[in-house]
């Protein structure tokens, strides 16, 4: 079983690799791309911190082989910051509200609602509570992620009001 | 946990990947979604040579309306049955359905095809398949037959499809217009399967009811389409005492497995619970 050639972009690079087809994307993005903002929390699709974005839809990289991505474009946490290097308003929201205390969960997190405030940029409570339902947190600080979620759609919408 | 190795293919036609399934018999499996399929590779009981993914076989990807028929392509992903207008104006308990099956991440990759071809007693669609009286279109090298849902689940995982099919899409005739409809599911948290869960599907008329569908997950080896409690339901106009006597006759169909979601008495109990309450919850949606 010989590896295989995989093509994919990750964050806005194209890039190409040699890689068993077994491999899990969690790992060919930790281990070959040294990518390690996404985590391996549980293994089993249940806790969504390996959450990532492909081709603008979340998933997690724990379930897929890296094969299903081949030819696709892949944003991690790493890519989600404004290109000047600036923090994006949800990185700035999850500061500034608490939103993080021991910070596994919150690449998952971050990455979860950038592309839910991408299907619904002026949630309420109730749909980012739906919307990031498949995201644990082990530390249990719902409460101040809502918030921060909340807090950077309304930043967003003021920014792009301005523009 | 690491899978076995395989070797991973891409085919571009249903005919290219029947070809292969045909070539490479029991050492291949289909891959859609991967989010059943993974988790049992990972655990090692299944152990595929090769890997047949078909995500790029174009004309399997569709929802397809006209008139009241329906026809779903296999690869159409659960986020893709939540978001179609058109299904939810046709047929709205795909949507509710859909909702309730894990979580937004898994359900943007995990499709229709895997849920019902799996064959686990506890995914959410066969049993919604069966109450829609829903046909499977199976294609392999030698044609093409159509199943019916209700006689294509065996016993858990063992389903009427032969290893050198596809599944390639999912038919059936929506409910009447005005059709009272709910998906009841009991669980113990998002993410998790049913601990019961019931589909009804009602048709009434100056409130008499004209037809009647009930289906019920995760509390057999298969998913079951409750005949009896379905045809207590017609003709009559929904009193309680026909209400009862629907939810016993489900009831006793059930032979749900002991697991950490709790003793075979609860999960008997939760369907006939999770009946009555998709039956009212149908009798209000109906207009
Ligand atoms: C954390 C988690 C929670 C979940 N919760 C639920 C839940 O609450 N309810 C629920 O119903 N499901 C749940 N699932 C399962 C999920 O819905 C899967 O997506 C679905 O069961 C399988 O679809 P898939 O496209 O991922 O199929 P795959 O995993 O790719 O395939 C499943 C099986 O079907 C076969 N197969 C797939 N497509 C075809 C085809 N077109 N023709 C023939 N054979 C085919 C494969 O060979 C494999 O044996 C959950 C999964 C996870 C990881
Ligand atoms: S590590 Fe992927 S969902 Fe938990
Ligand atoms: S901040 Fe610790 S897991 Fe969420």
């Amino acid at each position: 079983m010989s590896k295989m050639h995989v093509k994919m972009t990750v964050n806005g690079k194209e890039i190409e690799a040699l890689a068993e087809p077994r491999t899990l994307l969690i790992h060919f993005l930790r281990e070959n791309q040294k990518l390690t903002g996404p985590h391996i929390g549980c293994d089993t699709g249940h806790c969504g911190a390996c959450t990532i974005d492909l081709d603008g839809k979340s998933i997690k990289s724990c379930m897929t082989f890296v094969g299903q991505v081949a030819g696709k474009s892949v944003t991690t946490i790493e890519g989600i910051a404004n290109p000047d290097g600036t923090l994006h308003a949800l990185q700035e929201a999850f500061r500034e509200h608490h939103g993080l205390q021991c910070g596994f969960c919150t690449p998952g997190m971050i990455t979860r609602a950038h592309s839910l405030l991408q299907e619904n940029p002026d949630p309420t409570d109730e749909e980012i509570r739906y919307g990031i339902s498949g995201n644990l947190c082990r530390c249990t600080g719902y409460q101040n992620i809502v918030k921060a979620i909340r807090a950077a759609a309304q930043m967003l919408n003021v920014q792009e009001a301005a523009e | 946990m690491i899978p076995g190795s395989f070797d991973y293919h891409r085919p571009q036609s249903v005919s290219e990947a029947t070809a292969m399934l045909a070539d490479l018999g029991e050492d291949a499996l289909i891959v859609a979604g991967g989010h059943s399929l993974i988790p049992m590779m990972k655990l090692r009981m299944a152990l595929p040579e090769h890997l047949i993914d078909i995500q790029d076989i174009a004309d399997i990807k569709s929802i397809s309306i006209s008139g009241r028929d329906v026809a779903i392509g296999a690869m159409v992903t659960q986020a893709d049955l939540i978001n179609s207008a058109e299904l939810q104006a046709i047929c709205p308990i795909l949507r509710e359905t859909s909702l309730q099956i894990a979580d937004p991440q898994i359900r943007n990759l995990g499709t229709i095809g895997g849920n019902v071809a799996n064959g686990d007693p506890g995914n959410d669609l066969p049993a919604l398949m069966q109450t829609l009286d829903a046909s499977y279109i199976l294609v392999s090298n030698s044609g093409t037959r159509e199943v019916k849902a209700r006689d294509f689940y065996e016993a858990a995982y063992f389903t009427e499809r032969s290893e050198t099919e596809i599944l390639t899409a999912i038919h059936f005739t929506a409910p009447p217009a005005g059709h009272g409809f709910s998906y009841m599911k009991q669980k113990r948290k998002i993410g998790d399967y049913a601990t019961a869960a019931a589909a009804v599907i009602i048709a009434l008329k100056d409130g008499t009811v004209e037809s009647a569908s009930i289906g019920l997950t995760n509390v057999s080896d298969t998913p079951l389409y409750a005949e009896q409690a379905s045809r207590l339901l017609i003709g009559s106009r929904l009193d309680d005492a026909t209400i009862k006597s629907a939810v016993e006759a489900a009831k006793t169909i059930t032979d749900p497995a002991e697991d950490g979601r709790g003793p075979k008495e609860f999960r008997v109990h939760l369907t006939g619970v999770m009946v009555e309450r998709a039956i009212r919850q149908a009798i209000k949606t109906a207009t």
